[in-house]
């Protein structure tokens, strides 16, 4: 019985101090991280949706509360106009969390282009989201304001052909994403000018 | 039995090499030689974490009970390499990205759980940290090694740099997996023939 505590007692100190080392260390390097990820994972996704931008839309951006949440917006100029507008949020896919950037034209509301940027999906079907550029051209020109979803949910999206829940988390980040659009059009425009 | 600690750490060097000497850790071997800069990361990553978890293991070893001794050398394991991830995607980034999985492998990577059962358990702290670093220092140099031939052969670069002209038609199958295995075996062969003078 003793025996039986001790060997208890043991591994909870062990995975306690465990885990707070872990938790120190994430909370070190989380900026480094998110700035990281911000300039291999999303930037290339950002100057992919916003091609033929004359500006770095890494660098021309800002943050607007929305709620409890901070939210980065990353500026496009195309001829000479600073009119477009990049954003991130989040759909729940196949293996956890899919992440999505729409780029926006603020002037006829319309989407410039739709990006993956992290995803848990399985390698070579939900993956396809993010390398396959047809799937994610078919958000191209659609205006912001349209709920977004699969043919088979009943919208006109094409899903990926065996690929439905990432293809619906891409659809339901894409929603999401014209939610905030329409939530914080004004706000976006003032940061603007 | 005893041997000085500069002996401890230089088994790992040749006598006692991983994957070579000491079949083990072939899975990470065979997977992240595609590029020598892979084979160097993957290599310094696993000797971090086994010199560290050799030390805090043998520090340990005494408090740790027998009965759940694995399951306790696999918290502190896993602790460091927990650690190396978030310091690599803290700072290499790009590396982070193309070693995807095989970071988290390190956990159940046969060296570093072998070592500590069969070394840290049951030496002090000196000789612990020198075996893990000797063993985690020749892991590396088999995997730049290996790597090299591979790299070198398949891409016809070195550490993403062209070695030969555009005329060089790539060797392919060195860069797959059954390429893998062969080079694995004749760089093995080559071993056993130095090492028979």
């Amino acid at each position: 019985m003793r025996e039986m505590f001790r060997l208890f007692i043991v591994i909870t100190i062990f995975s306690a101090v465990s885990g707070g080392l872990l938790a120190t260390v994430r909370n070190g390097t989380q900026e480094k991280i998110e700035y990281q990820q911000l300039k291999f994972v999303k930037g290339p996704t950002i100057k992919q949706i916003m091609e033929g931008c004359t500006n770095d839309p890494l660098v021309d951006r800002f943050k607007i509360m929305d709620g409890k949440m901070e939210r980065n917006f990353f500026i496009g100029q195309f001829n000479g106009k600073k009119n477009t507008v990049a954003f991130e949020s989040y759909g729940k896919g196949y293996g956890g969390d899919v992440g999505v950037i729409a780029a926006v034209n603020i002037e006829t509301d319309e989407i410039v282009g739709v990006g993956v940027t992290t995803h848990s999906e399985t390698p070579g079907v939900g993956s396809r989201a993010k390398t396959d550029p047809s799937f994610v051209s078919q958000f191209k020109g659609l205006s912001m304001k349209a709920p977004f979803k699969v043919r088979t949910d009943g919208g006109d999206i094409d899903a990926i052909s065996g690929a439905t829940f990432t293809s619906r988390g891409v659809c339901a980040a894409v929603t999401d994403l014209s939610q905030i659009y329409s939530r914080l059009k004004d706000k976006i425009i003032e940061q603007m000018g | 039995m005893a041997k000085s600690v500069v002996q401890e750490f230089a088994k790992g060097l040749w006598a006692e090499i991983p994957p070579f000497r000491l079949v083990l850790g072939l899975c990470p071997t065979l997977a992240v030689t595609k590029t020598v800069e892979n084979g160097i990361g993957m290599g310094v990553a696993t000797t971090f974490v086994l010199v560290c978890s050799n030390i805090i293991i043998s520090l340990l070893r005494n408090v740790i009970p027998k009965k759940v001794r694995i399951a306790c050398y696999i918290v502190v394991i896993a602790t460091f390499v927990t650690v190396v991830e978030l310091v690599m995607q803290a700072y290499t980034y790009p590396l982070f990205l193309k070693l995807g999985i095989f970071i988290p492998l390190i956990v159940v990577n046969c060296i570093v759980l072998g070592r500590a059962e069969a070394f840290a358990a049951k030496n002090s702290v000196i000789p612990s940290f020198a075996d893990g670093l000797g063993i985690g220092i020749g892991f590396t140099l088999s995997l730049t090694v290996l790597a090299m031939f591979r790299e070198a052969l398949g891409y016809g670069t070195l550490l993403n740099m062209e070695l030969f002209g555009p005329s060089f038609k790539p060797f392919t199958f060195m860069v797959e997996a059954p390429g893998a295995f062969v080079c694995l075996g004749l760089m093995l062969c080559l071993m056993n023939m130095l090492g028979k003078k």
